[in-house]
Formats: C-alpha cells, structure tokens, sequence
C-alpha cells in the first residue's frame, strides 16, 4: 500500500487549509454555537468564490472522492460550520446525477454560489430508521401535486431554499415502490418549520407540510421511484463528507487544557499517566477513523461501491467519538460539566459540548444499527433479521 | 495514493496462504504444545527460502517491510507455531553487521529477538526463548549476540508460545552506544509491525470461523446467526480488522521509506514509523483481544472446550498482544513518542 496522496490532492489540500485559516475565524465558531446553526452563508460564499465548492459536489467537477473527503475532513478538524454544506453539497450531486435540465439551472446552480441551502425531508415522527414506511403524502391533482404530511429531523430548513421531500405517492405497492422524490421551494404556502432544541448547541426542525402545491417540474426522479434516488444519495455519500474525525478537534482542545492544567499528584494533567494513555488511545483512534475513510474514498476514487466501508468508518467514528469524550469528561472532574462562557470550564467548555454533541453521531445518517445490518448482510453474509 | 496490494504482493499472498494452511493450519499449533514449535513445518518453510526472504537481495533475499506484513498476516491466520518474524527481523540486523551467517540464512540455525531490555543478567520471558540459537538483545547501550543453545523447553503459558527465560552467558558485544540503541528500536519497530500483521490474521480467521459457526448452529429451529444480537456482536469486528490491517500497513509503509519524526498529533497526520509501530500494536492487540473473546462466546461452551480451534486463537490474540509490554505501558511509550515537548 502507498499512503502518499497524490500532488494534486496535496495541493488541494494546502488550499483548503490556507482557506481555513484566512476565513475560518473564531467569530465564526462562536457564532455557530451561540445560534445552533452550523451553517454559514458568508463562511459557504468564500469557498465558492475560491472555487473550493464545485469540488465538493460528489460525483461533480474534476474532484475526485478523495479531495471530497479532505475538504471535509480539514473543515472538520478546524471545527467549521459544515454541517448545512455537507447536506447541501449531496442534493447538488443527487441533481447532477438524476436531476433535469430545469433542475441545474434553478438549483444545482444557485447551490454552487454557496448563498443557498438545502435540507432533507426524509425522517418523520414515527419512521426514521425505518424510512421506507413514510406517510408524507403527494397528490396529483390536474398538472400539480398536493403534499400533505410532517418531516422530522429536517436540520438547516430555516436555512434553506429547498427541502428533498420523499413523499408516499402510492400505497397499492410495496412500500419501497411507492415514494417519489420532490425538491420543494421551501417559500411554497402550506410549510411551517417548528425548531427543534437539542441538548447541544446544534439546532433542527419539525416542518409540517399542509396542502404544499407544487408543480411536475419539481419532481426528482420518476413517480414512485424515490426509493433509487435515495439510493443514489447513498452512493455518493460514501461516509466521505465528513462526521469521522470528531475527536481530532476534541483532542486539540483537550491538550490545550491538560497541557495548563493542574493535577493532583503531577504538575500539570499533561503528566498524569492515564491522561497520556488516552491521549495515546484517542491518537491511535484518530489515525484509524481517518485510514476507514480514506479507504472507502479510495475505493469510490478508483470506481468501486464502498457501501459497507462507509458503514465500518461511521460505526467506528462515532462509537469511539462517544468512548473518548467520556473519558475525558470524567477526567476534568467537575470543571468538564462547565459549559462555553463558564468561569474554568475545562477546555474552554469544549468538553461539555462534545460529551452534548457525542450522543447524536451514533443516531443520525444512519444509526449504528443500521450499519450493522448493513455490514452483517452484505459483508459477513448472515440472513435478514427484520 | 493506492490502498491494494501491487501483482507481486498478492503472488507473496497466494503462495504463504496455501502454505500456512496446508502445513500449519490451527491443527499444527495444536499438536506443537508445550513447546511451541513445530520442527517439520520450519523445515519444509526452510525449503521455500522464507527464513531469508529479510534480507538484502543480494544475500537472498529483497522482501519490504510492506512485503512481510502479508505473510505475517497469513502466518497469523493459521496461528503458524514458526517463529518467522523473530527470525526475519534478527537476520536483518545480523546483516547489518557483517554477522549473517549460512545456516541462519537457510534456516537451519533459530535466529530471535530478546524485545524488552535485558535486566540483571537475564532476558526474561523471550518469545522465541525455548528454540532461538541466536540471540538479539540490548543491554543499557550494548547490543548482544547470543550463541548459547536453546533450552528447547518452553515456559508453560498462556498463548503456547516457545518462551523461555535466557541467562547471557556467551554473548557477544556487536554494536555499542548510539548505533546499538538505534539499530535495536528500528528492529523492535519492525517486530512490533510483523507482530501487529500477524495479529491481523488471528482476528480476521477468528471472525471467518465464527461466522461459518454461526451459520450451522441451529438453536430455536433457526441458525443463531439470524439473531440480531449475535449480528450485531459480529458486525462491529470486520471494520476493527480492517482499521488494523490499514494502520500495520501503514506503519510497513513508513518503515520501508524510513520516515522519522513526521507527527501532526493536533492535525492527525502522523507517518514516523516509530509513533505508527506502536500505535499498530496497540490497536492491533487490542482489535485481536474483541474479535477473539466475541467469537469464542459465540460459540458457546464449545468455544471453552479444548476440542474448538476458538480457544487457541482466543490464547494467542493475548499472548502476541502483551508479550512485549502491557498495552497500557505501549501507551505511555506512544504519548513519549506524541508529545515530546512535553515532559513525561
């Protein structure tokens, strides 16, 4: 195996760090933690203008899977709002991919200016994992369709210009056959977004869906086939688009404190033995959530389907993210409850935020046990358990 | 970039496969208890030229680390009773040092690795103790060769590994101060990357053979691999193993271009050969020590019996992993290695 990326990767890499540290500034950070959006319009239009965006379109552009996955890695590791971007980004793949030529000019290329969003509208009240079984329902009415229905989970709506709606459209078939796919102008009359808090500092939604009228030309994809565009939106997800490095930006923080910090029985925590273990354990964690990853890049890059190395990466990630910061949680004592703005927060209060944010990265973009359906189906080959 | 194996390595790949399974296999680890050694398979081993495949081409042999990592791995999935990557990395250094000689070349004479420091006189606990009639190891700043004859008796224990305690009797001084040190932590990185590989192997065979069993055991009228718990156990395993073989493969990769002292630890871009050796072991020890331990439950109480193949690779996965350190001091070494600027 070689383990050096390519000039151009490196080059482009450079680039995107010099762009982060040119515009990425702490204004920025705090501002995304202070509104619960990680999304910033102004931070998106930079990296447009400095024709980082176009890259970041799977499957669009001269970009291949492996630049996809350093710009959003390095965003990631710097701690960058991404969260709207990376959501963004895949819509404006799935267009390129299935969309219409009315699609491209109306959307995808509004998305690559960067001053546009969009969001999902997958998951609803009562079926998230089990997407499939969607109620959300689409009408045909004359040349026009009539939604009516709710969406969970719909982060960024307030943000954005469209939502990808997956709507039931036929309840005569098996449900996997009977949805359609529509990117629905969220200014349409008949949508209301409710926020929804959370218990760290990322905001979503509930958006309700009453009488929504839309025309043919906003459908993506054909009638009852939305089950394939999802599937597509999968494909070029790959697990790439960042969400597998998060204890990279945890353990800059947590050295920061460890490093002015005193301990009991050493000086500094820095010297305390079982802090340098985690360190330790935490750096091995890092290196491997980014090997998982660039492998299923580097399978996407050379014209492979790493459906199931996306799984491995996202289930590992996330699973080790949450071992980590509860270690080190446990380790700042009663200072690591203290949040952003406290008097000794250790960490800043980065450590509170993580152990907040940890719990939703096992959950969302696929729970860890759909992964493992996932890995236990198509990789070790065992029956269907559902 | 390129994360597969080049044509020569997947032919390294399909001639240590069959070898290792048709003259190892779990049933020649078995039938090598106490000792730890099985003699007629090192012999036949000698015949292909494997024992010298570490050194330089012109002495035969030409293998890369990157190389010997697959047959590590192959080595490890059939838990071969060889001492084949103690024996590799001891000729590497013997060539260094003009002290190759034919028989160790060939085979015909055990060459191994004494990989903590010699303490008092005596190296304790070596990996391949009972059966090495050459000796690498490093006292304070010396590093010795050892002539004496093996014991030829292994210290019972738990992975069924050939160790024995070495007094240093006949030892000759080789390389001193600096040069000794450097040459030894480059040889101990290289054992701890074989070793990693051949961890590798035991945690992908033992998920391999759970799997199967999963598949042929009925309880409830149904094959217990149908039940999503014991899905679920097994399908955080492949992604470990793969992480695994991924970092071993990059410690190999940075120890053929001799990369030293490249550590980003805050931006994770890490290629020092010495930082990713360890970090492999550790996780690659670690990984071996999950996949075993959910396999052999999976099997239930025949997984406890002597009679299933579950145990012996359940016993080495933690032999292999803690032979050279407790995982726990490998990562004190690591944090050295990670914040040196700081003091430890």
């Amino acid at each position: 195996m070689d383990f050096e990326l390519s000039e151009k990767a490196i080059d482009f890499r450079s680039q995107v760090k010099k762009f982060i540290e040119n515009n990425l500034t702490s204004e920025i950070i705090s501002n995304m933690h202070g509104t619960g959006t990680f999304n910033d319009k102004s931070f998106n239009e930079a990296l447009a203008s400095e024709g980082l965006l176009a890259g970041a379109v799977p499957g669009y552009g001269d970009r291949d899977p492996v630049e996809l996955y350093l710009l959003f890695n390095e965003l990631e590791k710097a701690g960058a709002p991404y969260d709207g971007l990376a959501v963004t980004m895949l819509v404006a793949g799935i267009i390129n991919a299935v969309g219409t030529e009315f699609h491209h000019e109306e959307i995808l290329k509004k998305l690559l200016t960067g001053k546009h969003n969009c969001c999902l509208g997958y998951s609803e009240p009562d079926y998230g994992s089990d997407v499939a079984s969607i109620t959300t329902k689409a009408e045909k009415v004359g040349d026009k369709w009539i939604i009516n229905g709710q969406k969970m989970w719909t982060t960024m709506a307030h943000e954005s210009d469209w939502v990808l709606l997956l709507t039931r459209t036929n309840s005569e078939v098996p449900k996997h056959k009977g949805m359609t796919m529509f990117l629905v102008p969220m200014a349409t009359p008949g949508i209301e977004i409710q926020p929804v808090p959370t218990m760290a500092s990322e905001k979503t939604n509930a958006t309700f869906y009453d009488n929504v009228e839309v025309e043919d030309q906003w459908r993506l994809g054909e009638v009852d086939d939305g089950w394939s565009v999802m599937g597509i939106a999968l494909a070029l997800e790959r697990g790439v688009m960042g969400g597998t490095n998060p204890a990279v930006p945890l353990l800059k923080h947590v050295l920061n404190w460890a490093e002015t910090t005193p301990s009991k029985n050493e000086s500094l925590m820095i010297n305390n033995t079982l802090m340098r273990e985690r360190i330790a354990r935490t750096a091995i964690i890092n290196q491997v959530g980014q090997l998982l990853t660039l492998r299923a890049a580097w399978i996407a890059a050379t014209g492979g389907m790493p459906g199931v190395e996306g799984s491995m990466a996202k289930i590992y990630a996330s699973e080790e993210y949450q071992k980590v910061v509860g270690w080190f949680q446990q380790m700042a004592g009663a200072e690591g409850l203290l949040s952003f703005g406290a008097e000794d927060a250790a960490a800043s209060g980065w450590i509170d935020y993580d152990a907040r944010h940890a719990p939703v990265t096992t959950i969302y973009g696929g729970t860890s046990e759909i992964n493992r359906n996932n890995i236990a189906e198509r990789h070790l080959g065992l029956p269907r358990s559902r | 970039m390129d994360l597969g194996m080049n044509a020569d390595q997947e032919a390294i790949k399909d001639v240590f496969a069959s070898f290792f399974i048709e003259q190892t296999g779990p049933e020649s680890a078995r039938n090598s208890i106490p000792l730890g050694f099985d003699t007629e398979a090192w012999k036949r081993i000698s015949e292909t030229g494997a024992p010298g495949m570490g050194v330089s081409p012109p002495a035969g042999g030409g293998a890369s680390l990157s190389d010997l990592v697959i047959v590590a791995e192959e080595a490890g999935s059939q838990i071969a009773p060889l001492p084949i990557i103690d024996h590799v990395v001891a000729s590497r250094v013997l060539e260094k040092l003009d002290l190759l000689e034919e028989e160790v070349l060939t085979g015909t004479l055990i060459a191994g690795l004494v990989v903590r420091p010699v303490e008092n006189g005596v190296a304790k606990s070596v990996p391949t103790g009972a059966i090495a009639n050459r000796l690498i190891a490093l006292n304070e700043d010396k590093l010795l060769l050892l002539t004496d004859e093996p014991p030829n008796e292994s210290l019972p224990n738990h992975g069924d590994l050939p160790i024995a305690h070495r007094e240093i009797k006949n030892a000759d001084v080789i390389a001193e101060g600096k040069e000794a040190t450097e040459i030894f932590d480059r040889t101990l990185n290289e054992w701890k990357t074989l070793t990693s590989a051949f961890l590798v192997g035991i945690t992908r065979s033992s998920i391999e053979i759970t799997v199967e069993y999963v598949k042929d055991r009925h309880q409830f009228g149904k094959p217990i691999g149908s039940f999503q718990s014991v899905q679920h156990g097994l399908a955080d395993l492949p992604g470990l193993c793969d992480g695994a073989r991924l970092l071993v493969n990059k410690a190999a990769w940075a120890g053929d271009k001799e990369i030293s002292g490249e550590i980003k630890l805050t931006d994770n871009e890490i290629s020092d050969f010495a930082t990713l050796a360890s970090m492999s072991l550790i996780f690659a020890g670690e990984t071996s020590l999950q996949a075993t331990d959910r396999s052999l439950h999976y099997h239930g109480g025949y997984g406890f019996s002597e009679e299933y193949d579950i145990q012996l690779f359940y016993r080495r996965a933690r032999a292999w992993s803690q032979i050279l350190n407790s995982p726990s001091e490998e990562c004190l070494h690591l944090a050295d290695l990670l914040l040196k600027d700081s003091e430890g």
